[in-house]
């Protein structure tokens, strides 16, 4: 039984079809890379997998580790392993971060039946996790990711990530507005995390992310449909080419260059 | 006879079967009582209480009675002499204006509280609790045609110049009954005070409350007001600055069900030089309204004054109302004055984010809640206030994740 399976998903956001049929099959142990022009749906698929209520799931079925995946809420989804890696990590004063990574591993330890930790335990199990993701412990007092740069909100997802150990993880154009130490570390970080009975989804724009996690599969997402399949050379293909050569319209590419 | 007679009525019977004081109190007393039944209770057509119905007092008799007064200060600090007490009470919060000002002078009698904090810094709180408790309240269990009580505090304190202190009022109380307390505040050049409101009545009980604080110059004078309970809450806050003197005007106002809570605030900038900082936030649940009006005088004399005020709402349901109105009058040209107001709801996306971690939606609500409110939180200095807000906070809205 594969962990993770998608056959036919369509999702609407304001009445509009995002996603057109989406069929994927991911196994336990792999990685698969998404890649896409932008506005093809990439962050839709993230997005609806972690269970957002902005997008409506109009057909199709999502089935993970043998369940209903649409029928979960979202934090019931977090609580069965799924992490998602925001695009852009959402800001929260007057919490800080501490305090809600420990609220959310807690909870889902409490789901897999193991005893919560205290405070120096927690602190102890994220020690190392911390240091491998160059974060300053001072981090952990701050609000969560208010006032952080955007490589600090991208190395906090990872690091969270880390700490809350998922079954799947997804990034979400994880490597967008860092530079190549921070994408190396940032990299690193998830590489670390590759295991037989771990699966990760890469959402991706750009091939130089998938130089540092070498992707099992790529995948080619447009107009909300996967148009084509391959292996980790499909990305080099696309850096060649670019979306073009694939046939494909990247206007907001061309936009976002300029 | 007329409406407005009537509900003095039975006020006038209490005021009348009052033992006299001495006779200059006795004097101050009659003057009160005499403008209480010139002004009456203000109604919804007077434009300081036009979001705020007093009907609900106004049209109810209560008997006079006591809140049970608890009094802890450093040993330092002592009553007011008779010729203080004398000079100071009423000169700050005036009669003329405020019939609730008036009706609590006119009913003044042995239980105020009048202090002197002399010079030095005093790292122990004064805190002045107010409480009426069941028993007082509920007088009206056993005989229910038996009004319900009504209390008058009444708070004085004269701060020395250079002293440094903090003071804590609290007031609270269990069952329906009718708070109706005057707080004034002097404070000596360059004092320092830390002061805190926290006013947590019971959910059946109206709270109708004036502070009037006069700074000396240089002085420093930082308030929070916490509201978290009551039936229907006013606050009056009025404070007036002399030259370079600081004021941070807080306030936190945490409504849910029924309950309705009013503040009003004059920051009086008289002279040169003078900085206030107010903010004031507010969490709205169930079928509540809040109303915050924020009155910044700037005196023609106030040159280089500096103003800051701000008024955040957090509404979390679509029933409760909110009415936000800053008042700038501004007489003085080269100041610095800005105000904001903001009203909101629980950010969706940082809902999706939290749940996203594993964290339930109803706990990922509170914690946003507490969030909204945890800047002010902070900036109590004494810790065992900030747990108890704390608690107060997550008891109070921890029902939220049910939509």
């Amino acid at each position: 039984m594969s962990l993770l399976e998608i056959k036919d998903l369509h999702a609407t956001v304001g009445g509009q079809e995002i996603l057109k049929g989406i069929n994927l099959t991911v196994d336990a142990g792999e990685v698969h890379a998404i890649m896409g022009p932008n506005g093809s749906g990439k962050s839709t698929l993230a997005q609806v997998l972690a269970g957002r209520e902005l997008y409506q799931v109009t057909g199709g079925q999502v089935t993970y580790d043998g369940k209903d995946l649409l029928s979960l809420t979202p934090e019931d989804r977090a609580r069965e392993g799924i992490f998602l890696a925001f695009q852009y990590p959402v800001e929260i004063p007057g919490v800080s971060n501490m305090y809600f990574l420990k609220a959310a591993l807690n909870t889902i330890r409490k789901h897999r039946n193991l005893p919560e930790l205290d405070a120096m335990d927690f602190l102890t199990r994220i020690r190392d996790k911390m240091t491998a993701m160059n974060m300053d412990q001072a981090l952990l007092n701050r609000p969560v990711n208010a006032g952080f740069s955007g490589g600090e909100k991208k190395r906090n997802e990872i690091f969270q990530m880390a700490v809350l150990e998922p079954r799947l993880a997804i990034l979400d154009e994880t490597d967008s507005g860092l530079d190549i130490d921070a994408l190396k570390l940032v990299a690193a970080g998830v590489n670390a995390m590759r295991s037989a009975e771990r699966a990760m989804i890469v959402v991706t724009h750009y091939q130089r992310l998938l130089s540092e996690i070498v992707p099992d599969y790529v995948h080619v997402l447009a107009e909300g449909r996967i148009v084509k399949s391959g292996g980790k050379e499909l990305a080099l293909e696309l850096e060649e080419g670019g979306y073009a050569a694939l046939g494909l319209q990247d206007e907001a590419e061309a936009v976002g260059k300029a | 006879m007329t409406v407005a007679s009537e509900q003095i009525g039975q006020w006038l019977f209490e005021f009348t079967r009052q033992e006299p004081a001495e006779p200059w109190l006795q004097h101050r007393r009659e003057r009160a009582f005499a403008r209480f039944t010139e002004l009456g209770f203000p109604t919804t057509r007077d434009e300081e209480w036009r979001f705020t119905n007093v009907a609900p007092i106004a049209r109810k008799a209560f008997r006079k009675g006591h809140a049970d007064k608890l009094l802890v200060t450093p040993s330092a600090v002592e009553e007011l002499t008779e010729e203080e007490y004398e000079r100071h009470l009423g000169r700050y919060a005036g009669f003329e204006q405020n019939a609730f000002v008036a009706l609590n002078t006119a009913l003044l009698c042995c239980g105020a509280t009048a202090l002197r904090v002399p010079r030095g810094v005093f790292t122990e709180p004064i805190e002045i609790t107010y409480e009426v408790p069941a028993e007082v309240a509920d007088a009206t269990r056993d005989a229910k045609e038996q009004a319900p009580v009504a209390v008058h505090p009444r708070t004085l304190i004269v701060v020395a110049p250079g002293a440094q202190c903090t003071i804590v009022e609290t007031y609270k109380g269990e069952g329906h009954y009718f708070t109706n307390a005057v707080t004034e505040i002097v404070a000596g050049d360059g004092a320092v005070i830390d002061h805190y409101k926290i006013q947590r009545e019971s959910t059946e009980a109206f709270h109708v409350a004036t502070m009037q604080v006069a700074l000396g110059r240089s002085a420093n004078f930082t308030t929070h007001n916490i509201s978290v309970g009551g039936a229907l809450v006013r606050n009056d806050i009025g404070v007036m600055l002399a030259e370079g003197a600081e004021a941070t005007v807080n306030g936190l106002y945490l409504v849910n069900g029924t309950e309705h809570v009013d503040n009003h605030t004059v920051i009086d900038h008289a002279k040169p030089h003078g900085t206030s900082h107010e903010l004031y936030k507010g969490i709205l649940d169930g079928h509540s309204s809040a109303v915050f009006n924020g009155r910044i005088i700037v005196r023609k004399d106030a040159q280089k004054t500096d103003s800051k005020q701000t008024n955040k709402n957090l509404v979390l349901s679509d029933d409760a109302m909110i009415d936000t109105k800053p008042e700038l009058q501004i007489l003085a040209d080269d100041v610095r004055c800005t105000h904001g107001a903001t009203i909101g709801q629980l950010d969706a996306e940082s809902l999706f984010y939290l749940q996203s971690r594993g964290i339930g939606k109803a706990q990922a609500r509170s914690l946003l809640t507490q969030a909204f409110a945890q800047d002010i939180i902070d900036r109590i200095k004494l810790p065992q206030l900030r747990n108890q807000l704390e608690n107060v906070l997550s008891e109070k809205f921890h029902e939220h994740g049910n939509y």
